[in-house]
């Protein structure tokens, strides 16, 4: 019967913190930057300068069918020998990511976006606003609210994607955990208590998350 | 004769090989009400699109109080920029079938919407004059409600004062009752009228004949791609000249008692 001890891992739980910051390092970084990529990709590929959608659809295309550890790989290995440029794992991790979730994150908002009714459209151009006022005011405060769930189910894949980065070296959760696990002897504890660290973090944010979906709700316009 | 606030002429516009109408010319005085009828597809809301440009006509000329809309001349297919739209639309007020309001912004902040970002003006005194439009039809009292608890009758009046609120020199009414309840369909016709008391200049697409024969000063009825008929609505409504203006009373007679 194996008997647990998770005595060592609480021992060294400075190494699995300073791990867990550079995961939510990472994971906000990249969301930040996806979400602004993301954006742009949409706004490229809805429009109708073929110049601007096609290279939009390629990026999109190429970083939502290839695998996210070869997509490191390319940035952290590849990179540096096509353009000779120096890379930390932190840049290539955020880079990678960044792009990635913002590929995604692109067809999320394209989707929201071309779900709003043709009336809204017609009716803000009707009292004379231009693309950039309906966008901001009429379109993309209702598509953001319909968005909201997927962009929520994005986020926490992306999180849990940031764990491939410990193969680059990028010190994150992961990395540490494999650290403290070779250095304890204790694997099962290590990666058990690494487990709970996500599980705990990601459903304080689902929570606020569905507390914002109901605040969203007040206004009544998804019933109508 | 008062110089037109509105003068269409040799308007054409059709979808692919399909022409809704060809050659439409029309000059809408100062005060003028006209209503456009027409059987369903004949292109009467099209043509209504067209004087805000939410359709492009493929030729023909938009004159908004002697101001040329676009540049018709220089080549047989008139360009509209971007600005001149912007331009064009602010100052022609629409209301459509579906209300459109938008749903994410109160009853006032959908009045004061276009105030605040298309004319620049300060929340405050935007927020003035959107309870001033909501006072004139008569929802005062629901400025910090949301669209979606109000009816149907409601929320065209919300509508129609959100056009108002920005001063139009024209309005345009696209069958504004055809969506509602007959029950809610009175408030909304009592609006209109009221603006049309007013000396409001108003084009108005509608099945509402009876309303029409009330309200219009003029009555323009669309068929064969362009007006086919256009007169007082004594002279439309009660004693039309042409076979199928005769044949689309008659049709809506059929069931009145």
């Amino acid at each position: 019967m194996y008997e647990w001890n998770f005595a060592p891992v609480f021992a060294e739980s400075g190494l699995l913190l300073a791990g867990f910051r550079n995961t939510l390092i990472l994971t906000a970084t990249a969301l930040s930057g996806g979400l602004v990529v993301g954006l742009l990709l949409a706004f490229a590929r809805l429009s109708h300068r073929r110049w601007l959608r096609l290279p939009a659809d390629l990026v999109i295309e190429v970083f939502r069918t290839t695998p996210p550890l070869v997509q490191l790989f390319w940035f952290y290995f590849g990179l540096p020998i096509v353009l000779s440029v120096e890379m930390t794992p932190f840049m290539a991790a955020g880079l990678t990511f960044t792009i990635q979730s913002g590929a995604f994150f692109a067809e999320i908002f394209r989707a929201g976006i071309v779900s709003i009714e043709k009336g809204q459209w017609e009716s803000a151009k009707a009292i004379g606003m231009g693309h950039n006022q309906l966008m901001r005011r009429i379109i993309l405060p209702q598509a953001v609210k319909r968005m909201f769930p997927s962009m929520m189910e994005r986020s926490i894949e992306l999180m849990k994607t940031t764990t491939l980065v410990a193969t680059v070296s990028y010190a994150d959760l992961l990395f540490q955990a494999n650290e403290l696990a070779q250095k304890t002897f204790r694997p099962l504890e290590v990666y058990t208590v690494v487990a709970l660290i996500y599980f705990v973090s990601i459903s304080c944010v689902s929570f606020f998350a569905a507390r914002l979906e109901k605040r969203f709700a007040r206004t009544g316009e998804f019933s109508v | 004769m008062p110089d037109p606030i509105l003068r269409l002429s040799g308007l054409a516009k059709s979808f692919d090989t399909n022409t809704v109408f060809e050659d439409v010319d029309l000059d809408v005085a100062p005060g003028d009400r006209i209503a456009i009828l027409g059987a369903s597809g004949s292109g009467k809301s099209t043509l209504l699109r067209c004087v805000n440009l939410l359709e492009i006509p493929d030729a023909g000329r938009i004159e908004l109080n002697g101001d040329v809309v676009g540049n018709p001349e220089k080549s047989g297919r008139a360009r509209y920029p971007e600005r001149e739209l912007r331009e064009l639309r602010k100052r022609v007020g629409m209301v459509f079938q579906q209300f459109n309001l938008f749903p994410h912004m109160t009853v006032a902040g959908n009045v004061a919407e276009g105030l605040v970002t298309v004319l620049g003006q300060s929340s405050g005194p935007a927020r003035e004059r959107a309870l001033a439009e909501l006072d004139r039809v008569g929802l005062r009292d629901k400025a910090d409600t949301y669209p979606s608890r109000l009816s149907g009758g409601q929320k065209q009046r919300v509508a129609i004062a959100r056009a108002l609120a920005m001063d139009p020199e024209i309005m345009l009414f696209d069958e504004p009752t055809s969506a509602l309840d007959p029950a809610l369909v009175g408030e909304v016709l009592g609006v209109i009228e009221q603006l049309a008391n007013e000396g409001r200049t108003m084009l108005l697409v509608t099945h509402e004949i009876g309303f029409a024969y009330h309200v219009a000063n003029r009555i323009a009825f669309i068929a064969e791609g362009g007006i086919y008929e256009i007169g007082t609505p004594d002279e439309v409504l009660k004693n039309p000249r042409r076979e199928k203006t005769q044949k689309f009373l008659a049709e809506h007679r059929r069931f009145q008692f």
